[in-house]
């Protein structure tokens, strides 16, 4: 079980696991972010074996050992503030992102540009997000479960919109970082807002272990 | 003159035409508590009123009598996070809606006539129409959002005030776990008040204060949660409301105020014409502002009593079917 700091965000308690302190103690933070429904990793992933700085992990809000709020309400820009919570315990980070948190990894990298230096987009549950304008979908009201994840933050989140040209917005954005690719796409899946990334200057299409290799020596 | 109830209750600032709830009770909306507020007789049929966003349903305080006056029971409810509505975790459109539902449902299995302003009247189109069977009819105040008024800049420039606008949204969340409403006299808050609502007289802001804020020991603060803020970002963009209008089905009455104001949506006449559901009308008010039915209590209840009674024949025809 690794150890556990736990972050304020407004009125949410979010979890942030400390997988590994950085050999000698030092080196930049790698911040993992989980995908839709799943929740942090007790270990270190094999894939990040050769990383020499800490590696953290953050259980979004409704997720793992962070707090289900009642009565639902959430977006992806709410998990950016979730990740903007752990950034600010950790000074700067690189992040990686699987599924849902690859989307929040790259709003991060937007909004953020000084303190991210790099995030790595990689396939998980809640890649594709919701439609890319308005819909005709319906509400509901969901029975809570007993153990997280909330039923809320599946439905919502797996219906947030994604417009491509708000996503490419924090390609730009992220830009200011001063990094030339401070975006590194390792997913296999495009749904259509990965797919206008994809297109942006800023944004590299690689492996995980490569864009690993790249944000370890910036 | 404000008084003080023996139970610690404040007396609302007197305002012409001001009359409270005649009920008041708690709903629990999925783990949220609501506030609900009710002016009429309860066996009257119901008709729903929907707040904007930083107001909350005691603003209805001189329009509501009037309408259960003419035989209706009005309901309104503090949405999460505003007047006595407990303070949520999370915010969002869905919740509203989800919130607005539970509501409802809790009132009536019928369709029922709603009136939203400004947010919530936004709000009630996009409800309209993913649930149609809950409304006979539909209202909306000054509440179409339109293409927001962006001057016309580069798009380097453009990026540069969102990277503006979204540090300064994360900044303010890195603080809402502490953050408190600022403090103030009565007659303070009701001057803030004032500056994003510059139309209305001073009293009526007054009276906004002694329902819509609470007073502790250092001074008055609004109720509503330090958390929210005005503006903030995302996906969604203001004109995608109106592309649900066309398909409405119920009796539609839009009510624009002509004069621009900051709470408003800058949304003209022109705008809503081509997306009029069929049979609907939108009226329009020289010289009223965002909030046409506090500054024109006694003309818009009459336009929307004018257009329920309108459509009387199909209201009857629905109760016929109970």
């Amino acid at each position: 079980m690794s150890d556990i700091t736990m972050l304020t965000h407004n009125r949410i308690e979010l979890a942030l696991h400390h997988l590994r302190d950085g050999r000698d103690g030092r080196g930049r933070a790698l911040l993992l972010l989980h995908g839709l429904g799943e929740q942090s990793p007790t270990t270190v992933p094999a894939w990040a074996d050769r990383w020499t700085g800490p590696v953290r992990a953050l259980d979004f809000t409704g997720h793992g050992r962070s707090t289900v709020p009642a009565g639902g309400g959430y977006s992806a820009e709410i998990l950016l503030a979730d990740a903007d919570a752990a950034l600010a315990e950790l000074g700067q980070a690189t992040v990686v992102g699987r599924g849902l948190g690859a989307y929040v990894a790259l709003l991060l990298a937007g909004a953020r540009a000084a303190d991210v230096r790099g995030a790595i987009l990689c396939d998980g549950p809640g890649l594709g997000g919701g439609a890319i304008g308005p819909t005709s979908q319906s509400f509901v009201t969901l029975p809570p479960r007993e153990l997280p994840p909330d039923p809320y933050a599946l439905f919502e989140l797996s219906r947030d919109l994604r417009p491509p040209d708000y996503a490419t917005l924090f390609v730009r954005l992220a830009l200011e970082s001063g990094l030339d690719e401070p975006i590194a796409i390792a997913a296999k899946v495009r749904p259509p807002w990965l797919a206008a990334v994809a297109d942006e200057v800023g944004a590299v299409t690689t492996s995980l272990a490569e864009a690993l290799a790249t944000y370890a020596d910036v | 003159m404000t008084g003080r109830h023996m139970n610690g209750q404040i007396t609302p600032a007197h305002f012409p035409g001001a009359v409270s709830p005649d009920r008041e009770y708690r709903l629990d909306a999925g783990g949220v508590g609501l506030a609900v507020h009710e002016w009429g007789d309860q066996s009257n049929d119901p008709l729903f009123l929907v707040h904007g966003g930083f107001d909350f349903a005691r603003t209805y305080d001189v329009f509501a009598p009037k309408l259960a006056a003419a035989g209706w029971r009005v309901v309104a409810w503090d949405q999460r996070g505003h007047g006595d509505s407990e303070h949520a975790a999370l915010y969002s459109w869905d919740g509203d809606l989800r919130d607005a539902m539970a509501v409802m449902d809790a009132v009536t299995q019928h369709p029922a006539p709603v009136i939203g302003h400004s947010k919530g009247g936004s709000l009630m189109i996009q409800l309209a129409d993913a649930q149609p069977f809950r409304f006979s009819h539909l209202v909306n105040l000054d509440g179409i959002p339109y293409k927001r008024r962006i001057p016309d800049v580069s798009e380097h420039e453009r990026t540069r005030m969102a990277a503006s606008e979204i540090v300064g949204w994360l900044d303010h969340r890195r603080s809402t776990a502490t953050s408190q409403r600022k403090p103030g006299t009565l007659d303070e808050l009701a001057h803030r008040r004032g500056r994003m609502n510059p139309r209305l007289p001073f009293e009526w802001l007054r009276h906004l204060v002694t329902v819509g804020a609470f007073e502790s020991a250092d001074g008055w603060r609004w109720k509503i949660d330090p958390s929210m803020r005005f503006g903030g970002f995302g996906p969604w963009r203001p004109e995608w409301t109106i592309t649900r209008l066309p398909g409405l089905s119920m009796p539609f009455l839009g009510i624009l105020g002509r004069e621009q104001e900051e709470m408003g949506w800058g949304t003209l006449p022109h705008h809503v014409y081509p997306w009029l559901p069929m049979g609907g009308r939108c009226e329009v008010l020289d010289d009223v502002g965002h909030f046409v039915h506090i500054e024109q209590p006694d003309l818009v209840a009459a336009m929307v009593l004018e257009f329920l009674g309108d459509s009387q024949g199909a209201r009857t025809e629905q109760v016929a079917a109970r």
